[in-house]
């Protein structure tokens, strides 16, 4: 649990910390003129930005969870690890190149380079989906080769981790379809802008996920 | 940089004026119309897991009179009616009910920030209702495990409900956690961005600071439930072994090796203890509200009040082993949660103390809602005082899974709660439905209550101190329970029925109100807040009409002298009336 209580502690103290420095040297009681500026906005972001970081606060509790599971599992006689296929690796690099493909794309939209942004989805959208297909097929190696979630809980932990991170990846392509379908039926990249942008920061949120489980599946 | 509220901003918010009936109530996107979709999901549940706990209370009550209370169907009433308790009735009614209604009234804005998937948050939210009920229907009937579904025995043969209760369960936690998510994220975007003009963080009223900030707990707690779902629901489907040791279960060898009980208590304690703040976070929010108001002075210590909440909310992540200390845990261990659970009691005494601050010397108008929140107050102090008995760990190892432990959280998570639901509903009543509800009818159902479930929960320490085990079936004549300790259960029972029938009291006093109640002013309780200003009672779509408010002051500018009312709302601009705490400043 140790993991958890620091990403939470993490989470926690942002938040307090930010709560608070609104808080401090205020004085609620005092009314104040009419043509002050007072701004009822905290941030100033839009709000799909700030609802994409509270959701990334949510799945990082999520993971952070399954790690403390894990470590804590981790521990118990019966435990054997699992020899990670050779197949994640070229995963990896392909999650790699998906999430430099969307930040090119991201570039473009911001610059408004119409022409860049289908072939930048596309490549982008492909590498993704390759990785899932990558992964299916880890998974098959590993039950082919008789490694059942049944028979160790070390398997049962790297199926498990892999089909939440995964899931987290197919609902990102949800998005990431919605744009494609948009800027191919001749959107403006004004109008798909913001959601290019929150996506490349979820492909990259996923990428630092990954990683972060690769290293724990590797390592252990 | 020109100031544009959010919520005024075309691309920001869709628009979704309803015309047809069904866009209007059933696919509406209006957070009012949500809040009471989500209410009244939650009250008919609640109204089930209420008819649970009555036949519990029969069983104890007279042991063996009825028949149809087998063993098997009593655990099953336990679980369901606590699961229910927790999490369908108090989490949605705070969250969904009273969140949606109030955030976006009492902040200025005219609707959540995403209608949308607040709407779906609504649905999926029936969605997890529906698969809980279907619960009781299937072959096996519903899990009969315990609110805390603790494995191995909660997926293991013999315990009711062992092959379709418990995933039907589990699946339906877990569509909630979803309808939940997407909910919190509108609460907390719609705090955070679409505030009006002048409604700093800290002029906002302490029901918003409570509701937020449980939302936020809810958002992080949350996954561990759906972790411990998940990975329980793989230990019963495909026969992993996350939490399922090697076991003889019914005579058998299971086929499960090596996993770890203790894992999942911790996973699910993780979210279960902030759970219980998730409840009681709105709660102290609320009646805050409702004390200032009615006692006609603002809130005593209103930044207090606010460190203290977001210092609960920080540190019931810290406290969760407190509920294990008969696990079998390093004592070292339980030293470091024995010490972070009696530090979360200081600021939540701190409340305590500013809210009996806040009546002292006030202007109390003993009306309805004011009845139930000074009920509160005495309920949550008493179940507060039980928490730091149970909180000490030699305190705790005699008196867990004791009568003791249901008398604490009873009192503290069932009835301070929900006597807060009732002032809310009390207190908003005419804002939500125009109308005003009978006094006398809400005094008998505030007295009847209030006394009522005390009488079931006081003899429940003392139950607790004799050794009465809880969840069990029948207590049979152990030496220790003296045969009054028996008439003692009958009396609770007792006790039990009649709190339960009072509750028609509420009901009645409701479609009565809504028939032929009074017609209500905009502010009947000359209150400050924001969602006494709108243009309308009920407020219609949009909240505003055509121009948001602007806030001035704070939402506690009662009694001021110098000032003709003896309250100032909020739109009131700083030179058209005196500042709330500028009395007793020498000038
Ligand atoms: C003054 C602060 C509090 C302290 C020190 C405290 C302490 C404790 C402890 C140590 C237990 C475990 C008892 C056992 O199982 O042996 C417990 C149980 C419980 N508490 Fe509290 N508590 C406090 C406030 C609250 C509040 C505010 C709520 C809810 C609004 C709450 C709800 C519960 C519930 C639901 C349980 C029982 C869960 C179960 O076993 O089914 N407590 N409390
Ligand atoms: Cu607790």
């Amino acid at each position: 649990m140790t993991i958890t209580l620091i990403f939470l502690a993490a989470i926690m103290a942002t938040v307090i910390g930010w709560l608070l420095k609104q808080t401090l040297n205020t004085q609620p009681w005092m009314a104040s003129a009419a043509d002050d500026a007072v701004s009822g906005r905290s941030l100033d972001t839009h709000s799909k930005t700030i609802a994409l970081t509270t959701f990334l606060a949510v799945a990082t509790s999520l993971f952070a969870l399954f790690i403390s599971a894990y470590t804590m599992r981790m521990h118990m006689a019966d435990w054997s690890p699992l020899t990670e296929p050779n197949m994640l690796w070229i995963n990896t690099g392909l999650l790699v190149l998906a999430s430099i493909a969307y930040q090119l794309t991201r570039n473009a939209a911001v610059a408004a380079k119409q022409s860049f942004l289908k072939p930048g989805l596309a490549i982008s959208g492909l590498f993704t989906l390759l990785f899932l297909g990558g992964q299916l097929l880890a998974w098959q190696g590993l039950y082919a080769s008789g490694h059942y979630m049944t028979s160790n809980p070390a398997n049962a932990f790297f199926y498990l981790l892999t089909a939440v991170h995964g899931l987290h990846i197919l609902g990102g392509l949800y998005v990431w379809a919605r744009s494609t379908i948009k800027v191919w039926t001749g959107a403006e990249a004004d109008s798909v802008r913001l959601s290019i942008e929150l996506c490349t920061v979820y492909w990259h949120y996923l990428l630092l996920v990954w990683l972060v489980l690769f290293g724990l599946l590797l390592s252990t | 940089m020109a100031y544009v509220a959010i919520a005024d901003r075309d691309h920001e918010i869709e628009h979704h004026d309803p015309d047809t009936f069904i866009t209007k109530y059933i696919w509406s996107q209006d957070h009012k119309v949500i809040a009471i979709q989500y209410s009244l999901i939650a009250i008919f549940v609640g109204l089930i897991a209420l008819g649970l706990s009555v036949m519990m209370r029969l069983q104890l009550g007279f042991p063996n009179d009825f028949s149809f209370i087998t063993p098997e169907h009593y655990y099953q009433f336990v679980t369901m009616h606590g699961m229910i308790m927790v999490i369908y009735l108090l989490t949605a009614l705070f969250l969904g009910g009273f969140g949606n209604y109030l955030i976006p009234l009492m902040c200025g804005s005219r609707d959540m920030v995403f209608p949308y998937m607040n709407m779906l948050s609504v649905w999926v939210y029936l969605l997890s209702v529906i698969i809980l009920l279907a619960s009781f229907f299937v072959p096996g009937g519903s899990t009969g495990a315990g609110w805390t579904l603790y494995p191995p025995q909660a997926i293991a043969a013999g315990t009711p409900g062992v092959d379709w209760g418990i995933l039907l369960m589990l699946l339906s936690l877990a569509v909630f956690i979803v309808a939940f998510t997407m909910g919190g994220l509108n609460y907390v975007t719609t705090v955070l961005q679409a505030r009006c003009k002048g409604m700093t963080l800290m002029r906002m009223p302490l029901s918003v600071w409570g509701i937020f900030t449980a939302t936020v707990l809810g958002l992080l707690a949350f996954p561990a439930l759906l972790v411990s779902a998940i990975m329980m629901i793989l230990d019963k489907t495909v026969m992993s072994s996350f939490f399922m040791p090697a076991a003889l279960i019914a005579g058998e060898q299971s086929s499960h090796t090596g996993g770890s009980p203790v894992l999942f208590q911790h996973l699910f304690w993780f979210f279960g203890h902030p759970e219980v703040y998730i409840v009681a976070l709105p709660a102290f929010g609320i009646v805050s509200d409702v004390l200032a108001t009615h006692a006609r002075k603002n809130i005593f210590g209103y930044r207090m009040m606010v460190w203290a909440i977001l210092a609960i909310g920080g540190l019931s992540f810290i406290v969760w082993a407190h509920h294990m200390y008969v696990s079998g845990m390093n004592p070292y261990f339980g030293f470091f949660f024995a010490t972070t659970t009696l530090i979360i009691a200081v600021p939540t005494a701190l409340k305590v103390y500013n809210w009996v601050l806040t009546l002292w010397q006030g202007n109390i108008h003993l009306r309805v809602p004011m009845l139930f929140a000074i009920g509160f107050i005495f309920t949550f102090i008493h179940g507060g005082l039980t928490g730091i008995f149970l909180g000490n760990v030699v305190v705790d190892l005699p008196l867990s899974d004791t009568y003791f432990v249901v008398a604490h959280f009873h009192m503290v998570m069932g009835v301070s709660p929900v006597l807060v639901v009732f002032a809310a509903i009390y207190h908003w009543f005419p804002k939500i439905t125009g109308k005003m509800f009978d006094e006398r009818l809400g005094r008998w159902h505030f007295w009847l209550t209030f006394l009522g479930t005390y009488s079931i929960y006081l003899p429940m320490h003392y139950l607790g101190f004799l050794g009465v085990p809880r969840r069990y079936f029948a207590m049979g004549d152990p030496s220790f329970m003296p045969e009054s300790a028996h008439s003692l259960n009958t009396a609770i029972t007792v006790s039990a029925i009649i709190v339960a029938m009072t509750q028609i009291l509420f009901f009645v006093n409701i479609i009565k109100s809504l028939r032929s109640g009074e017609k209500a002013g905009p502010n009947p309780w000359g209150a400050t807040s924001l969602e006494w200003l709108t243009p309308d009672t009920p407020p219609k779509h949009g909240n505003w009409g055509h121009h948001l408010p602007e806030v001035h002051r704070w939402a506690y500018d009662y009694s001021v002298p110098g000032y003709p009312d003896d309250f100032i709302p909020q739109t009131v601009p700083a030179d058209k009336a005196p500042s709330g705490r500028d009395h007793g400043v020498k000038h």
